[in-house]
């Protein structure tokens, strides 16, 4: 069998792993955001918490809690990072640097997971077990409480209340991230990966001498690392490290973990608005765009242009032999479509055009199916503005779900899409413009301009992959990429959560013959338009000086 | 004013208090809960895979190792034992710099980029790699691939480079690639079997039986696990000698 044929069958066993899970999966987290119900265990978080989870909140309330919680997520884990020398557990390792303290807290709260620091050199278990994997664990949920919230935008009416925080917070935890990463840690064990918490050991080796290594909470880490479209490594190397990642099924499985909830959250939509069509709609979108990206990937990285690639015979460099190009053009689009971020192979070695994927990959917003949560919001600001155009096209006001998609509305979404970019294009331009900056560069020309421009590319729309040739533990890096970070994070949730709130208090506008429907394929299509061109303009004359630049050459 | 400084602080306090629950339930008992399950089911693999030989750890079946002759005086990087077969360039692992008191294993690639120490030509508009390339990946997959010309042509077997395959000249994403390719175990066999005082058919016949498929017929690639390969040749050596 050639090796595009296995890679092409990798897929379609991923399509039909993804479909079986996505109702089941999409009905339970409908069930989970829609219940009455608390769970004993439940109720005792509450009480810890001293919340009532049967508050109902309208939008400022809701984005307090987010706030707080958030902030105070943040400031545990600088505190943990910067007294790391002092805890126990810590294997000898020292206290963080403020600045890459300040990067990886803003990092980890933001669900980005960009990663300044050598994991298996610098983290103890108490800060990887008890520090980074918590906010794996409730960064996610985060994601997925703000996404809820705006469904009860649309699905709700003549109120403005969008549910409880606290309650959905925990909901995610307990009932959606915690039982799927119990079982997938376990599947990652039985593929090999490290579960322990020995200490720093040394190893003997076939010819004599010892490696040393540490050991660790890997796979525990690993299977929120990925459910929760996190993306830090226990290790250096991410999933590429094979105790992270042992065997092509653990990278097929991962591959799994990555993508399961995000699709199914468009049933989820589907559900909670009473038209599981629109749920559909929603998912051929994202799905349309992945398979074409995924495709698009395996083509260049078989066909591996450029110099080093033609003289090597193939494109393996930062590729590992288990997966070949196949298995890791398949995690490279997944983890930059969705905001994971995790690696199985090194994105600055792919070839140009395939680097380009990438980044194209995280301009789009991430929506194609995006973070946990930040996915499907994401998706539904797009739709919306789509709806605007259609609207705009035929002269008449725009309305999606029986909601009127007014001023307030569409300036909403407007600011919603103007953020990432602004960041992106803002920072990335400064850091070429002052002179320090770009000395952490490691290539030169384009890919070295494609370096900074990834990096913010990963910061602002919270994936936290990398072209880790660039330098990145700078004061200058850790402070600005760290700011993209939080600013791309947490001001969409403002607008997000606003433009819920006006939703819910709108009352429902009855479908008529001149209703754009939105359950359509019609509708698919021109999402998919309005995504490419939007993201096209925005980011074309950038993506023009780095990777299409280094594609064209070779 | 004291109003929503009172709120503030109040919301702050229940923000803390919910991430110090969660942090007992996700960085506690979640973590601890999975390794005593992974500890009494999977003991060996959530250990690290360890391999003994000779009632001795030689290391672990994911990680991949050098095998290298003792450094010499005045060599910075030592040789390889052609004896053994070897693994896959790691030119992105890196040396422990922040913890002095361990030689710690830093895994990473190399994130070179295709064109790195390439010249154009064509007037500009293409890039190749510069044969006297200095730097850059160029540069290591020129070397890489001289090298194995060099080590494995022997007096009745020449190695072309169109026989190499790609992964044979590149570093892996992890460092630690514990795999090669059937094709580049094959091309060292004429080399192992000569330094060994074996048969090229023996040889083969180990190469054969430590290669494994792609799993179910078409995940992941074939590959070759190079220190079960390695410990399967030390064995057959002893045994004929």
């Amino acid at each position: 069998m050639s090796p595009v044929l296995a890679g092409v069958l990798q897929l379609l066993a991923l399509i039909a792993a993804l479909a079986l899970a996505h109702r089941p999966l999409g009905d339970h987290m409908a069930r989970v955001y829609s219940s009455d119900k608390h769970l004993r265990v439940e109720k005792w978080i509450y009480k810890g918490i001293g919340a009532n989870p049967n508050t109902e909140m309208r939008w400022p309330a809701y984005l307090r809690g987010v706030l707080a919680f958030s902030l105070a997520g943040m400031l545990f884990l600088y505190l943990l990072q910067r007294l790391q020398g002092s805890l126990p557990g810590s294997l000898g390792f020292r206290a963080i640097d403020p600045d890459q303290a300040f990067n990886t807290a803003a990092s980890f709260v933001a669900n980005t997971n960009w990663q300044s620091y050598y994991g298996e050199q610098a983290m103890g278990h108490v800060v990887q077990t008890g520090g980074l994997a918590v906010q794996n664990f409730v960064s996610a949920a985060v994601g997925i409480a703000v996404a809820v919230a705006l469904v009860r935008g649309f699905a709700r009416s003549r109120t403005g209340e969008l549910g409880n925080f606290w309650a959905d917070l925990v909901r995610g935890v307990v009932r959606v991230l915690i039982p799927i990463s119990v079982v997938g840690a376990l599947v990652l064990v039985a593929c090999g990966a490290l579960q322990n918490f020995s200490g720093i050991h040394g190893v003997g080796q076939f010819t004599g001498g010892e490696q040393q290594w540490n050991g660790g909470a890997v796979a525990s880490q690993e299977a929120i690392k990925e459910l929760g479209t996190n993306g830090g490594g226990y290790f250096n190397a991410n999933s590429a490290h094979p105790f992270e990642n042992p065997n092509p099924i653990s990278n097929l499985f991962e591959i799994f973990l990555i993508l399961v909830i995000p699709f199914a959250l468009t049933r989820t939509f589907g559900r909670m608005v009473g038209s599981i069509r629109q749920g559909y709609a929603i998912l051929a979108t994202m799905a349309t765009i992945w398979v074409g990206f995924t495709a698009l990937m395996m083509w260049t990285e078989f066909h591996h242009g450029g110099p080093a690639f033609d003289l090597a015979g193939g494109a393996m460099e930062g590729k590992e032999t288990r997966f070949g190009i196949g298995g890791s053009a398949l995690f490279a689009t997944s983890t930059t479509l969705t905001s994971t971020g995790a690696v199985n192979s090194f994105h600055s070695s792919y070839t140009g055009f395939g680097g380009g994927i990438t980044m194209l990959g995280m301009q789009l917003g991430e929506i194609a199916p995006g973070g946990v949560g930040s996915g499907l919001y994401g998706m539904l600001i797009m739709a919306i503005i789509a709806v605007f155009i259609a609207g705009l096209m035929v002269g008449r006001t725009p309305e999606y779900l029986g909601k009127k998609i007014g001023t307030r509305e569409i300036k909403l979404a407007a600011c919603y899409i103007l953020v990432t970019p602004a960041l992106v294009l803002g920072f990335t331009g400064a850091s070429m413009a002052l002179s320090t900056p770009k000395d952490s560069l490691l290539n030169t020309g384009a890919h070295g301009f494609s370096e900074v421009l990834y990096a913010f590319t990963s910061g602002a729309n919270n994936n936290g992959s990398a072209f880790a040739g660039l330098s990145a533990d700078t004061p200058w890096f850790n402070t600005t990429i760290g700011l993209a970070m939080l600013l791309g994070r947490f001001l969409p949730m403002v607008f997000v959560l606003a433009l819920a709130g006006s939703l819910a208090a709108q009352k429902p506008v009855p479908a008529t013959v001149g209703t754009l429907r939105t359950e359509k394929p019609l509708f698919s299509g021109l999402l998919v338009g309005t995504l490419m061109i939007i993201t096209g303009l925005t980011y074309f004359p950038a993506l023009a000086l780095g990777p299409l630049a280094e594609g064209l050459a070779s | 004013m004291n109003n929503s400084v009172g709120n503030t602080a109040r919301l702050l306090g229940a923000g803390l208090r919910a991430l110090l629950v969660l942090t007992v339930l996700c960085g506690v008992l979640y973590p601890l809960a999975v390794t005593g399950v992974a500890q009494a089911l999977f003991h060996d693999k959530a250990n690290g895979s360890e391999i003994e030989d000779g009632g001795r750890v030689v290391g672990s079946e994911l990680i991949g190792q050098r095998y290298d002759l003792p450094l010499k005086k005045g060599q910075e990087t030592p040789e390889p034992d052609l004896k053994w077969f070897q693994p896959r360039p790691s030119n992105g692992l890196g040396e422990n710099t922040v913890n002095t008191r361990y030689q710690l294993i830093l895994s990473g690639a190399t994130n070179l980029a295709g064109d790195s120490g390439a010249k154009k030509t064509d007037g500009g508009r293409k890039e190749v790699c510069d044969p006297r390339a200095e730097e850059g990946l160029c540069a290591q997959v020129l070397a890489a691939r001289d090298a194995v010309i060099k080590d494995n042509s022997t007096a009745g077997h020449t190695v072309r480079p169109a026989d190499i395959p790609a992964e044979a000249v590149t570093s892996s994403g992890s460092g630690l690639d514990p795999h090669i390719s059937p094709k580049y175990a094959e091309l060292q066999v004429h080399r192992v079997a000569e330094r060994n005082g074996l048969s090229v058919e023996d040889v083969d016949r180990l190469v054969e039986k430590n290669t494994d498929g792609r799993i179910l017929g078409f995940v992941g690639e074939p590959r070759v696990n190079v220190l079960k390969l390695n410990i399967d040749l030390k064995h057959l050596v002893t045994d004929k000698g």
